[in-house]
């Protein structure tokens, strides 16, 4: 692996406000260090758009570990880049060769508005969340954590479908730009274990309800959105929210 | 089920599973009508007598024939109306699309064949208007089977008569080769969309998609040449 610093072209969406009209820039950046994560290569250029003047790009992130869901861009053309299981912020750049062009554009849907350059604006998830992905509990001290038996493979599919941050590829990627994968993890997980009993039925109702009103397109089975996803989440969950749904409608919710 | 109101009914019919739900379920029982059509067409490879003896004896059901009719007019009609919606939602999802949209490669099922299916769809329907004007409405010629009473329709000729016509076999093939990209994703994309899918049973039925397609097509797509070359 070479160790020399690398000269990258990019191509990065710039937009200065949600209704303003956006456009690509260009930058190329010479001193690229292939042990730099995709997002520490967009402070690289940040740092110098700053210190000559210009306005930096606005990008989201937090932890930068791949676990908080806040970074997130569609790089030459795919969601969080071309390592699969991997958000923004743990792609490295050893991926990329000297002399490579990236375009980087921030995730698009409408009921993911624009803020601003790569950000948006994802509290339509919340309200998905919101519209029951919760489960009602007396809270108080911790109960023993063998209170509640969970027979390990149910534990191991529940978790599975819990991995989801939230980051929004899974829309991004969707050529409908379909919420349905986010939507169906936190149904499913939820439907799996004893705590999300009780709700059931009403909250697959209301989250795939919730899905419509936020302007999230259908989903066309094309399960690009497992391909990108950085927990790897199946869309076998998809079927699963569909089987929900149908039997929450027949026996009443 | 008592409990299931009509305002419920309505409800998942407008609803973003409801709707692929019943796409899905009208797509099986399409896929089903495709397997009895192809069936029904083997007469075609033993003659003339064996294709009028099989459409007589369905015309003979009276009633019955009339009932699967308006009830293969209705699927039709919902899965046609459900896919054009789905895809305008597309649009209205995302009014400014990628410069750059790549696949995230495998497990991706993102192929021309998903891509495609309003399009495929959409020559589909326009085809099963023609194909039915041209065949169960087309012209009526009468023959005797052998050691029969009555005259029957003679649907071998009307059938022969079309495929005489080299544009209409090039027609026909053209379809059928669409049809086999529709169902490559289709067979697949019902069963996720009523929820009969799981990790374990995925790559088994997106494989069986592949076979039922080619031997769907490949079925329809070799009558129009053989009777061509044939007669």
């Amino acid at each position: 692996m070479s160790h020399d610093n690398m000269t990258i072209h990019l191509r990065v969406w710039r937009q200065s406000g949600p209704n303003a009209k956006g456009n690509f820039e260009q930058y190329t950046l010479d001193t690229v260090n292939p042990h730099m994560s995709f997002l520490e290569m967009l402070d690289v250029l940040n740092e110098r758009l700053t210190k000559e003047g210009q306005v930096p790009v606005e990008f989201d992130h937090d932890c930068r570990e791949g676990i908080c869901g806040s970074c997130g861009v569609v790089i030459n053309g795919t969601a969080h880049g071309p390592q699969q299981r991997t958000a923004s912020c743990q792609l490295h750049m050893r991926h990329y060769k000297d002399g490579d062009a990236i375009t980087i554009e921030p995730w698009r849907a409408k009921a993911f508005p624009i803020v601003r350059d790569l950000v948006v604006d994802r509290t339509a998830f919340d309200r998905i969340q919101e519209a029951g992905g919760y489960v009602s509990v007396k809270t108080g001290s911790a109960p023993d954590a063998h209170a509640v038996p969970i027979g390990k493979e149910v534990a191991d599919e529940a978790f599975d479908y819990a991995a989801c941050i939230g980051c929004g590829a899974c829309v991004a990627a969707c050529p409908n730009a379909s919420a349905s994968l986010f939507t169906a993890a936190k149904i499913s997980q939820l439907a799996l274990l004893p705590q999300g009993q009780p709700e059931r039925k009403r909250r697959v109702v209301a989250m795939v309800d919730q899905m419509k009103v936020e302007g999230f397109g259908d989903c066309s089975n094309h399960g690009e959105c497992e391909a990108v996803c950085p927990k790897g989440i199946s869309i076998a969950g998809i079927a699963k929210m569909r089987r929900e749904y149908f039997k929450a409608i027949l026996t009443g919710k | 089920m008592s409990q299931v109101s009509e305002s419920k009914i309505l409800k998942f019919y407008r609803s973003q599973t409801g709707r692929k739900f019943i796409t899905g379920v009208t797509g099986i029982g399409l896929m089903g009508f495709l397997v009895v059509h192809l069936a029904g067409n083997l007469g075609f490879f033993i003659g003339g007598d064996a294709v009028n003896a099989y459409t007589a004896k369905l015309h003979s059901l009276g009633p019955l024939v009339l009932i699967v009719e308006i009830g293969l007019i209705a699927i039709v009609l919902f899965h046609a109306i459900l896919g054009i919606s789905i895809a305008q939602e597309k649009k209205r999802a995302r009014p400014e699309g990628y410069a750059l949209h790549v696949s995230g490669g495998a497990p991706s099922r993102m192929s021309p064949a998903s891509k495609s299916m309003i399009w495929t769809g959409i020559v589909l329907l326009l085809f099963i208007v023609l194909h039915v004007w041209q065949f169960r409405f087309g012209p009526h010629y009468d023959t005797m089977l052998p050691g029969g009473v009555e005259p029957v329709r003679d649907m071998y000729k009307v059938v022969v008569d079309v495929f005489a016509d080299p544009v209409w076999v090039a027609i026909y093939m053209g379809v059928m080769v669409l049809l086999g990209f529709h169902l490559r994703h289709g067979f697949w994309s019902a069963f996720q969309s009523i929820g009969a899918m799981s990790s374990r049973l995925s790559n088994t039925m997106y494989a069986a998609a592949l076979v039922f397609a080619v031997l769907i097509a490949l079925g329809f797509f070799v009558l129009p040449l053989y009777l061509h070359m044939v007669h």
